[in-house]
């Protein structure tokens, strides 16, 4: 399977870009050790120039490269969690849609819509002002508004698939329509809201650096985000300092578009082959 | 036999044509369509007729592999120009959200050098030439508000636009309703003699190649099994296969079929 | 033209329960934050417990909430948005001062990326395949993956620091007393960073759409028709492919609205343009609840509104839509 999945440039490239992150975000605390917000060396060292401090120090003095490091753990935790969350949240909301129906698959479509016209970001900058920063904060407000996308997909799954036979049969032998919900038809109608994922996980990693960057992220991490902020302080002398975490949420987002492009290709392949 | 032959309109010589790796779906057909004559294309699915009629046409798709020749009597054909193609789908020849009578006018624009005004207007004489009702709204309609042998008319239209040498029909009446159908054979008989067309029309129906057809090619598995007068190929059939075709086909018609045995029609062309 | 009509009267009927839904859920998450305007008053005034308990009385916001609730659905129904502690103003005037600009730069930002995204999708759609068409589809998918904060501080650092071409911040120039052509000359001048920032992100998102799209008309059986009519190939492609797969499209114009409205904050704050989104900052700042509330509420309603002009631009480009219920 894997050996298909890998098929074309962009695929590879994608997974490379994601294994590239994950061992950074892993080896973190590892090659950096302590805090990187900790000052590390005289402030605005150029890069390459002192190998202890490869791409040299902020405005504060802290080592660039030890939050670019700390800031990959940072944007992968946002991105995998709210994933997580809408697609858990969505998947739930939108089989429960399409199995009940009527007035109820009614009010639910009404809510999904009211999600989806407030402005996704505005609805974060919200509920983050009034909550809190913090990254759990952060990561139910980027659920608030990605829920709606695998709502709608599972619900057209379900509408699909709910009147075929199994259902049918599961529905004589007795079984509770909840429980056919849950046991036999979401499962069935998970693979078009899985491809849904990398999409959100690639919008979680980038409103999360949008909300670091307006100084709404999490104040105790190191985000990429933060890093860009920081660095447009000292924009016209060392602009590397925001150039740098730009390039590495461009590559990392990118990542993740190509590998998720890759997979929902290999999952077409397949389809086609049977 | 005939008088003394003239060159053929389209001359196949060992066409040989297929789609991938797959065994080919023509296999070195030997084949002449005569100017003026209305040729049918008999056959069930998988023998290729459609195949054939897209390569007279020039529509094959890039990936086909094709052997042998198609040599056109003067110059080179176009489509549109000196080919009509009327596809199976009636709703699938026309651009959805495009007004019918602009579909059959660019055609006349394109062809014709007519300006736009004066493609319209003849959009609108091909309309009623067709047999469609009220010409001048129709041309504004939308394919999604005609019936289907409606848009099968107005695909008759398109084809027909630029005064083409050529008429291929592939399976043009096959999605049609029974009366329909009769109606569009009717209709395809009509503007054929009028305008002076060679016919090809592809058909799995031999009763529908008895009725409209000069001549009959028989095709099976990509390969020709005969090919002759009408009269004689539902007659004294040659081939087995044409005799089981005519054979297994059972209808309403069957009665002029076996009437025209009977009375032992004369052998000649 | 009653099917659109038709069609009108279905979406606001449903935009009206959404829009409710909207101000009691917002209305809801906004009480749930800790301190009210009376607390941001003080702290920024000063004052005892007794002038504390006595502004609450005064302003209702000892009441329970659902008494507050419905005074605030009240107080909608005349237009009246409540009182914005941080600008001392109510706050429907300073949400409409601020909501042009933020349309200017939107709309700007919407037509650069749809116009010059479906072209550049046409182009890489009519040969699908070609080395054209894999650069423009990758290097768009790049252009989709940059943070727009970080696309907008890279065009400063370029045209504005090292090139001085382009100004860096604002929407006119201070002060200047131009008027007329001038003046709106003037603001283009301005707009043409942010509006770039914001736009060339989403330009990825149509020309893959556009490619896409086209790339799907291809294969269907009316273009082998038309090219069994040989109809020439500018025409096949321009006429009837890109006509076709542009309806797709037409509905994501509307579906990103709500996107690019959120993207603007974000550039207005880099660039400091006075439009909505800098000043749902200052709300946050200034723990103006009730501002931010406005804020949401007028943004959805834009929302709503912008989805109800593309649903009738759709239905006037495809003339299959409302068709049933017109036969019916």
């Amino acid at each position: 399977m894997k050996g298909r999945f890998l098929q074309t440039p962009e695929a590879v490239a994608g997974t490379a870009i994601l294994v590239l992150l994950a061992i950074m975000a892993l080896a973190a605390p590892l090659l950096f050790p302590g805090d990187p917000l900790r000052i590390a060396g005289p402030a605005l060292t150029p890069p390459f120039q002192d190998w202890t401090l490869p791409l040299g120090t902020d405005r504060l003095g802290r080592d660039v490269l030890a939050e670019l490091f700390h800031g990959a753990r940072t944007s992968l935790v946002v991105g995998l969690a709210a994933a997580a969350a809408s697609l858990a949240v969505g998947a739930v909301i939108g089989t429960l849609a399409g199995f009940a129906g009527g007035l109820a698959d009614e009010a639910l479509m009404r809510l999904t819509d009211a999600f989806q016209t407030v402005p996704s970001f505005l609805l974060a900058l919200a509920f983050v002002s009034i909550v809190g920063p913090s990254l759990g904060v952060v990561v139910m407000a980027i659920a608030l508004s990605a829920w709606t996308g695998p709502a709608r997909i599972a619900r057209a799954e379900v509408l699909s698939i709910r009147e075929r036979d199994f259902v049918a049969g599961a529905r004589v032998v007795g079984m509770h329509p909840l429980e056919i919900a849950f046991r036999e038809v979401l499962p069935n109608a998970l693979p078009p809201v899985l491809a849904l994922s990398s999409i959100i996980v690639a919008q979680a990693i980038l409103i999360e650096a949008a909300l670091s960057f307006l100084g709404l992220g999490d104040p105790n991490r190191v985000t990429w985000g933060g890093m860009v902020a920081e660095g447009r302080t000292v924009l016209r002398t060392a602009p590397f300092l925001s150039i740098v975490p730009g390039i590495a949420l461009v590559v990392t987002v990118l990542g993740v578009y190509l590998a998720g492009e890759g997979a929902v290709e290999s999952a077409a392949v397949r389809k086609g082959l049977s | 036999m005939s008088a003394a032959p003239q060159a053929p309109l389209v001359a196949l010589r060992g066409l040989t044509v297929a789609y991938g790796g797959d065994a080919p779906a023509l296999n070195a057909i030997d084949l002449d369509i005569r100017a003026g004559e209305r040729l049918a294309l008999i056959g069930e699915s998988g023998s290729g007729k459609s195949t054939l009629a897209l390569a007279v046409a020039g529509l094959l798709p890039a990936s086909a592999k094709t052997a042998g020749t198609i040599e056109w009597e003067g110059t080179p054909p176009q489509g549109g120009r000196d080919i009509g193609f009327v596809f199976q789908n009636p709703a699938g020849s026309l651009d959805p959200v495009m007004a019918v009578g602009r579909q059959v006018a660019e055609v006349a624009c394109t062809h014709l050098g007519l300006s736009w005004s004066d493609a319209l207007a003849r959009a609108r004489d091909l309309f009623g030439r067709v047999g469609l009702p009220d010409p001048d709204t129709l041309v504004h309609a939308f394919p999604h508000q005609l019936s289907g042998g409606q848009k099968q008319r107005v695909a008759l239209a398109a084809a027909i636009a630029a005064r083409p040498k050529l008429l291929i029909a592939d399976e043009a009446t096959s999605a049609l309703d029974t009366i329909v159908q009769a109606e569009i054979v009717a209709l395809i008989r009509r503007l054929v003699a009028e305008d002076g067309m060679t016919l090809l029309f592809v058909s799995h129906d031999i009763a529908l190649a008895a009725e409209l057809a000069d001549r009959i090619a028989v095709l099976r598995g990509g390969r020709l099994m005969e090919c002759g007068p009408a009269r004689q190929v539902i007659d004294r059939p040659q081939a087995p296969y044409t005799q089981s075709l005519i054979a297994a086909h059972i209808g309403l018609d069957s009665a002029p079929l076996f009437a025209s045995a009977d009375a032992g029609a004369p052998a000649n062309e | 033209m009653t099917r659109t009509l038709r069609l009108v009267r279905r979406r606001l009927v449903g935009s009206v329960f959404v829009l409710l839904i909207v101000v009691v859920g917002s209305f809801l998450m906004l009480q749930a934050a800790p301190g009210d305007a009376v607390d941001a008053y003080v702290v920024s005034m000063g004052g005892d417990a007794g002038l504390v308990e006595s502004l609450r009385h005064a302003w209702g916001l000892d009441q329970s909430i659902w008494t507050r609730l419905a005074n605030y659905l009240w107080a909608l129904l005349h237009l009246d948005l409540g009182w914005s502690v941080t600008f001392s103003r109510p706050i429907r005037d300073v949400v409409l001062e601020h909501l042009p600009n933020t349309l200017l730069l939107m709309g700007s930002a919407t037509a650069l990326s749809f116009f010059l995204g479906s072209a550049l999708g046409i182009v890489a759609g009519a040969r699908p395949g070609s080395l054209r068409d894999r650069l423009l589809s990758t290097g768009s998918l790049a252009l989709y993956a940059v943070p727009s904060f970080w696309l907008a501080l890279v065009l400063v650092i370029v045209f504005a620091v090292d090139l001085r071409w382009l100004p860096i911040a604002g929407i006119e120039t201070i002060a200047s007393g131009k008027t007329g052509l001038a003046r709106a000359a003037d603001i283009a001048w301005h707009l043409v960073l942010p509006v770039s920032a914001l736009g060339f992100i989403y330009l990825a998102l149509y020309l893959r759409m556009m490619r896409a799209g086209m790339a799907e008309v291809w294969r269907q059986d009316f273009v082998l028709a038309a090219r069994a009519r040989g109809l020439p190939r500018r025409r096949i492609v321009l006429a009837h492919v890109a006509r076709n797969a542009l309806l797709p499209l037409v509905t994501m114009l509307g579906l990103q609205s709500a996107q690019m409205l959120g993207g603007s904050v974000v550039i207005e704050s880099v660039f400091s343009v006075p439009g909505l989104g800098r000043l749902a900052q200052e709300a946050v700042a200034g723990r103006d609840t009730p501002l931010l509330l406005g804020i949401i509420l007028v943004s959805a309603v834009t929302v709503v509104l912008i989805n109800l002009a593309v649903d009738i631009a759709y239905a006037l480009l495809d003339p299959r839509v409302g068709a049933n219920e017109a036969a019916a």
